[in-house]
């Protein structure tokens, strides 16, 4: 009984209790979750336009980073360091559409899918190459990224609100609105639809494959950059950004991997299902089951919709 | 065979040779690096490197190695990954090592059990298994100047004093976040008992690796128990990721303490509200050592070592500095032991046992005043030395304790228990054959 009422008692009058801590969870949830669902979000561009689950897309969020506060370090104004940083991604767009993909056009996934393992391998030894294996600050105030603490008291307690969370939230928001307009309603994303249905139908329709690869992977690797200045700024620019990455699988399957609502929706349920269980569960555990709780997430949805929150469902002749 | 295949062979060959010669080779003494200049714990383990590896060259650059006979140093990268780590262990132990460095508690303890066996001792500097202090149970294993359970003693104690005396701790709560991890659950056997025998509650904060920068609920569990005070083991990215969110959260600084792993960097990243964050130290940070100034002539100016001439002295260089210090005072006394000019790891592992780096030997040594004096012996592998506190003023760390000696009569009793628990459980545990030397 005892148990019975930590798990399913005590937990609710702890949150009716203090109020202002939830407020808190659930804020520090969502900024979370903003943030997955713009890492989770370079994962979906690049499934939906090659069916290939992208390992890269943790490592390009490190390089991108690195490369923007490297240029600056060089003595690069910091907003043209953005820029070049993007030149970067967009030339690594070019040569991954050059020299991976066009040899593989055709070939079964998953000899993509290692492909974008060895493309992580060759960007870890790089980005260590040319920038060392040192951690780095990110250039949050040349970036004029807003610094500081508000602290407001709300539902009867004090609630602490960084403004770089706001500033995060705020402009991943806008990244994701553009990227799913752009997607939606242009005509490069009509042909990425087309794309992602069928290579040889795409093709037979005159849409150059080559040329929407290297636009995905560029917009891949923007929402790379933007990801790993958002958690740069937060936690320091470091090799273990890439595996932060990995809480993009559970959003995935979540929110399904062709959509971009779906990582939206994906990374939000994540990243506030994660910071409330660890807060009024995790104790009983003994702490840190925000480390699996995704997981566990995402496999019972995955029990009850395969294809995820937005997925789309595959009916195949057999 | 075609004539290119056979100079092909030909030339693999004699690279092949040529790159295991210098380990092989009689007149020369391998000491191999353990270290980490990659992955998400480079942070760290790049300077240690480069003050462990430094130290050594200069070594070779100004004596001619140690007594007459050169250094061969070879680093493996280990990335701080266990498996890797044993991979390198493997890699080096037919080169005739004389000692091995892990960095890393992880890849320490598959070693220990292989240690007697192919004779090679192991330096776990103030890392690895507490209970490997105990040379009469470990002969081959070594982890001075402080075990783990030491530091952890060290920080109650601190904590305890800032209170007004041990007993005031009665009803405190202390939070401990550490790495999930063999090293960041070494001392919690000891905490608990801590906890239990003066009244204050434990409760743990566990940060899986892939977490070291993604903290916040963590940081969150901190704010919802309200903690006294806050102590920090962690490593790489984690230190640095933990002050930046104790910042965020608003944690009180003068009451978040760590064990000695966290660096400037680290510091730095909490921006000015990091001023005020604590750690144990047990040596001293800057280049004005007449030692590390040799290095400075002799190793970085020269263009062989790896660090920017600025990174010099900062506290994690220092670390690997005093590290290799302890190797090379082991390789000497191991000469003077055998009378040997290349020893082997059997001779070296009688050389750590009688180290023994008093003030004059440390001046001598052009580290006057960089540590306190260290001696270690049979049964003592570890020398159980005290530490002090220091604090980050914004821009460099401030000495703000005298030492601090660790509670001795409890680690002693929780070492001398886990060491026989390590026993009984390694079924076959060798009992100690080897010989002590007079010094000891």
């Amino acid at each position: 009984m005892d148990v019975l009422y930590k798990v399913l008692i005590e937990p609710f009058v702890f949150m009716g209790e203090a109020p202002d801590l939830l407020l808190q969870t659930l804020w520090e949830g969502l900024v979370s979750g903003v943030l997955y669902a713009l890492i989770a979000l370079g994962f979906v561009l690049i499934f939906k336009a090659s069916g290939v689950f992208n390992f890269a897309q943790g490592i390009m969020v490190v390089f991108a980073a690195l490369t923007l506060v490297g240029l600056y370090e060089k003595g690069v104004p910091a907003l043209l360091a953005l820029v070049l940083a993007g030149a970067v991604m967009l030339l690594l767009a070019f040569a991954v559409e050059r020299i991976i993909l066009r040899p593989l056009v055709n070939q079964p996934d998953i000899i993509l899918f290692m492909a974008t393992f060895g493309l992580t391998y060759l960007l870890i030894g790089l980005g260590e190459l040319i920038f060392g294996g040192s951690p780095k600050e990110m250039i949050t105030g040349a970036l004029y990224l807003p610094q500081g603490t508000t602290e407001l008291t709300l539902l009867g307690g004090p609630v602490r609100f960084q403004h770089l969370d706001i500033a995060a939230a705020i402009i991943a928001s806008i990244i994701i609105a553009i990227l799913a307009v752009f997607f939606s309603k242009t005509r490069i994303g009509r042909a990425l639809r087309a794309v992602a249905d069928s290579h040889k139908a795409a093709l037979s329709v005159g849409i150059s494959l080559n040329q929407i690869w290297v636009i995905v992977w560029f917009a891949a690797g923007i929402v790379a950059l933007v990801a790993g200045i958002m958690w740069g700024a937060r936690s320091g620019v470091s090799f273990s950004l890439q595996i932060i990455a990995l809480k993009a699988l559970p959003v995935l399957i979540l929110g399904g991997f062709t959509s971009i609502p779906g990582a939206i929706i994906g990374g939000l349920i994540v990243g506030i299902g994660e910071k409330i269980g660890e807060f009024y569960w995790g104790p009983l555990l003994g702490g840190g089951i925000d480390t699996w709780l995704a997981y566990v997430i995402a496999l019972l949805f995955l029990l009850y919709r395969p294809q995820g929150l937005f997925g789309e469902r595959i009916i195949e002749r057999i | 065979m075609s004539l290119r295949s056979l100079s092909l062979g030909l030339v693999v060959a004699t690279l092949l040779g040529g790159a295991a010669l210098p380990a092989a080779a009689q007149d020369s003494i391998y000491v191999p690096l353990f270290t980490y200049r990659t992955g998400p714990f480079a942070g760290s383990g790049t300077y240690i490197a480069d003050g462990m590896h430094d130290y050594l060259e200069m070594l070779n650059q100004r004596d001619g190695g140690i007594g007459g006979v050169k250094l061969v140093i070879e680093e493996c990268e280990t990335g701080y990954d266990t498996k890797k780590g044993v991979e390198c262990y493997e890699a080096v132990k037919g080169k005739n090592p004389v000692i091995v460095n892990p960095w890393s508690t992880g890849i320490t303890l598959p070693l220990i059990p292989r240690a007697a066996v192919d004779k090679i001792p192991i330096l776990s500097m103030a890392y690895g298994l507490s209970a490997s202090a105990r040379g009469d149970i470990f002969p081959w294993v070594f982890n001075p100047p402080s075990t783990y359970w030491d530091g952890m003693s060290m920080i109650i104690k601190f904590i305890g004093e800032k209170e007004g005396g041990l007993d005031k701790l009665k009803g405190k709560k202390v939070g401990f976040l550490h790495l999930d991890a063999s090293f960041g659950k070494e001392p919690i056997p000891l905490l608990e008992e801590l906890a239990k025998e003066l009244g204050f509650e434990a409760k743990l904060y566990p940060v899986a690796a892939q977490d070291m920068q993604n903290q916040s609920s963590q940081w969150l569990s901190v704010r919802r128990d309200r903690p006294d005070y806050m102590i920090m083991w962690g490593w790489g990215s984690m230190n640095g990721g933990a002050i930046k969110e104790a910042v965020r959260s608003g944690y009180p600084m003068d009451k978040f303490l760590s064990v000695w792993w966290p660096s400037e960097d680290d510091a730095r990243s909490g921006g000015a509200g990091a001023k005020g964050f604590k750690m144990l130290n047990w040596h001293g940070v800057g280049a004005t050592y007449p030692a590390l100034q040799d290095i400075m002539k002799n190793v970085v100016d020269k263009g062989l070592s790896k660090t920017s001439k600025d990174k010099v002295g900062e506290l994690l260089y220092n670390r690997g500095v005093y590290n290799s210090l302890l190797i090379a005072e082991a390789i000497a006394n191991a000469q003077k032991l055998t009378g040997k000019k290349v020893v082997s790891g059997e001779d070296v592992r009688r050389g750590m046992e009688t180290i023994n780096l008093d003030a004059a030997r440390l001046k001598a040594l052009g580290l006057e005043g960089f540590t306190d004096s260290i001696a270690l012996s049979c049964t003592d592998h570890n020398g159980h030395r005290p530490a002090f506190m220091q604090e980050w003023d914004g821009s460099k760390w401030t000495k703000i304790s005298d030492p601090i000696e660790p509670m001795g009569d409890r680690v002693r009793a929780q070492l001398e228990a886990a060491a026989k628990d390590y026993a009984e459980k390694n079924a076959g545990w060798p009992k100690r054959t080897e010989t002590c030397d007079k010094a000891s």
